[in-house]
């Protein structure tokens, strides 16, 4: 078995219009530039994008949104230094917001994951996040029933990377990565290295290799903030 | 009156005040601007434990420009340190950290805090882009979630409150307020006066808060150090 694809390109070829996609990421902490440069590439519209944020300036996910290829967004936070992008297309009423409390975003991904598809949450009982979703009381509290999230592909970076798929990450560049990993149908990983088979021990392997489809090599990735420092555009 | 700008803590002096109330060893999360003030003023000998949503445990203080790693960033997207003990987690764990009640304390800012514990700080209502980030799952599992606000808005509009107008971030959540006059604790639907800056009367700062200032005891004098 062998997961490594041979280009960026190759690698995101097959995701289509209207796919749903979760990015990783946390603001650029664990940002799959090159593979979101790769989905703008390749062309695919009318997305609906799972990210915590929506992009900084005009390189990844902004640059995504720039492009006019985003028709949905599910967030819990669209505001960045420089949120122009999202905050343009939001305000011309060419963009969908879902807002998510942060936390409940997590967990609906790692429902989605998980195979259970809805959950009691204590997050935005009583506000206006809850209005029309089931409510329950258990323990004399109550409880805002949420959804699984899952998507069509998933776009993660990882740190190190063998053949079956294993992964590791780069300290707070975890974040969404591995429960984005375990939601989508295709989860497609950039990592920065590529260890061969028996090259990551196993008690260190943080998303085991069943969670992960595709695996692209891209040695030395560009940092969403060292780019928007740079005043970097995409393309 | 008094001139209440003219007497009133600076938010170095509130943060102060709030670092006075956790324990060393607490697992705590402070929220993004103003409550990230309160990790410089711990007491001597206290070392609290900091977390931040987007997945560190026990990080330190921010690195010497040009020493930033982009992979090692607050919940803020500032560049941080770690500290001896450190851990890294993703998502879904670090807001069972906050949900599960595994949390000591959760330090936030607030728009508006209402008698019952309401909390309202993510939505002034006014459109615009709305954003939430993580202030929902917050207020819900920590041991305290305690509140660091001026007392009154810039056009001097109680922020303390009968009731919040503004859109809840919780409902019923915040269990103590350190203001820039004073700390007041919120106990069985009410404001329980706790400590006031001498320079206030309880009848002046009566006229700024939204709601009925309870005592159950005698109010302490609030005394800052000039920071």
């Amino acid at each position: 078995m062998d997961k490594t694809i041979a280009t960026l390109a190759d690698a995101v070829a097959d995701i289509p219009n209207g796919a749903t996609v979760m990015i990783g990421g946390f603001g650029g902490a664990g940002s799959p530039v090159e593979l979101i440069h790769a989905l703008i590439d390749h062309g695919a519209r009318d997305l609906t994008i799972i990210n915590n944020n929506a992009g900084n300036g005009h390189v990844g996910l902004a640059a995504l949104i720039e492009q006019k290829q985003v028709r949905k967004l599910i967030c819990s936070f669209p505001r960045s230094a420089d949120p122009r992008a999202f905050t343009v297309a939001y305000k011309a009423g060419e963009i969908e917001l879902e807002l998510v409390p942060q936390g409940t975003l997590g967990e609906r991904i790692r429902a989605g994951g998980a195979g259970i598809p809805a959950f009691y949450t204590p997050t935005s009982v009583g506000t206006d996040l809850a209005d029309g979703k089931p409510t329950a009381e258990f323990e004399g509290r109550p409880y805002v029933q949420e959804r699984w999230l899952k998507a069509d592909f998933a776009l993660i970076k990882a740190e190190l990377a063998d053949p079956h798929g294993n992964l590791t990450y780069r300290m707070a560049a975890r974040n969404f990565n591995p429960i984005m990993a375990t939601a989508a149908a295709v989860t497609i990983a950039q990592a920065t290295t590529i260890a061969p088979l028996g090259g990551i021990d196993p008690e260190n392997v943080i998303t085991p290799g069943i969670f992960v489809n595709r695996v692209v090599h891209v040695p030395n990735p560009q940092q969403e903030e060292a780019l928007n420092r740079a005043e970097a555009v995409y393309p | 009156m008094t001139d209440i700008d003219a007497i009133k803590l600076s938010n170095a002096q509130i943060a102060w005040r709030a670092a006075q109330d956790i324990a060393d060893g607490a697992y705590v999360n402070l929220g993004i601007g103003f409550p990230e003030m309160v990790a410089k003023y711990q007491p001597p000998g206290r070392q609290a434990i900091f977390h931040t949503e987007n997945g560190v445990l026990d990080f330190g203080e921010a690195p010497a420009a040009g020493d930033e790693d982009w992979d090692l960033i607050n919940a803020g997207k500032k560049a941080v340190t770690l500290r001896p003990g450190a851990s890294f987690f993703h998502h879904a764990d670090s807001f069972a950290m906050v949900r599960g009640g595994h949390l000591d304390v959760a330090i936030l800012g607030a728009y508006q805090v209402a008698q019952n514990g309401d909390l309202a700080n993510w939505s002034t209502g006014k459109g615009g882009v709305p954003a939430v980030g993580g202030a929902m799952d917050l207020v819900h599992g920590a041991k305290r979630v305690a509140v660091l606000t001026d007392h009154v808005t810039k056009t001097g509009e109680p922020k303390l409150l009968a009731e919040c107008s503004l859109p809840l971030t919780g409902v019923g959540c915040v269990t103590r307020v350190y203001t820039s006059l004073a700390v007041v604790d919120i106990e069985g639907g009410n404001f329980v006066l706790r400590e006031k800056i001498p320079a206030i009367s309880f009848d002046e700062l009566q006229a700024v808060t939204g709601a009925e200032l309870k005592t159950d005891g005698p109010v302490a004098d609030l005394i800052v150090p000039e920071l």
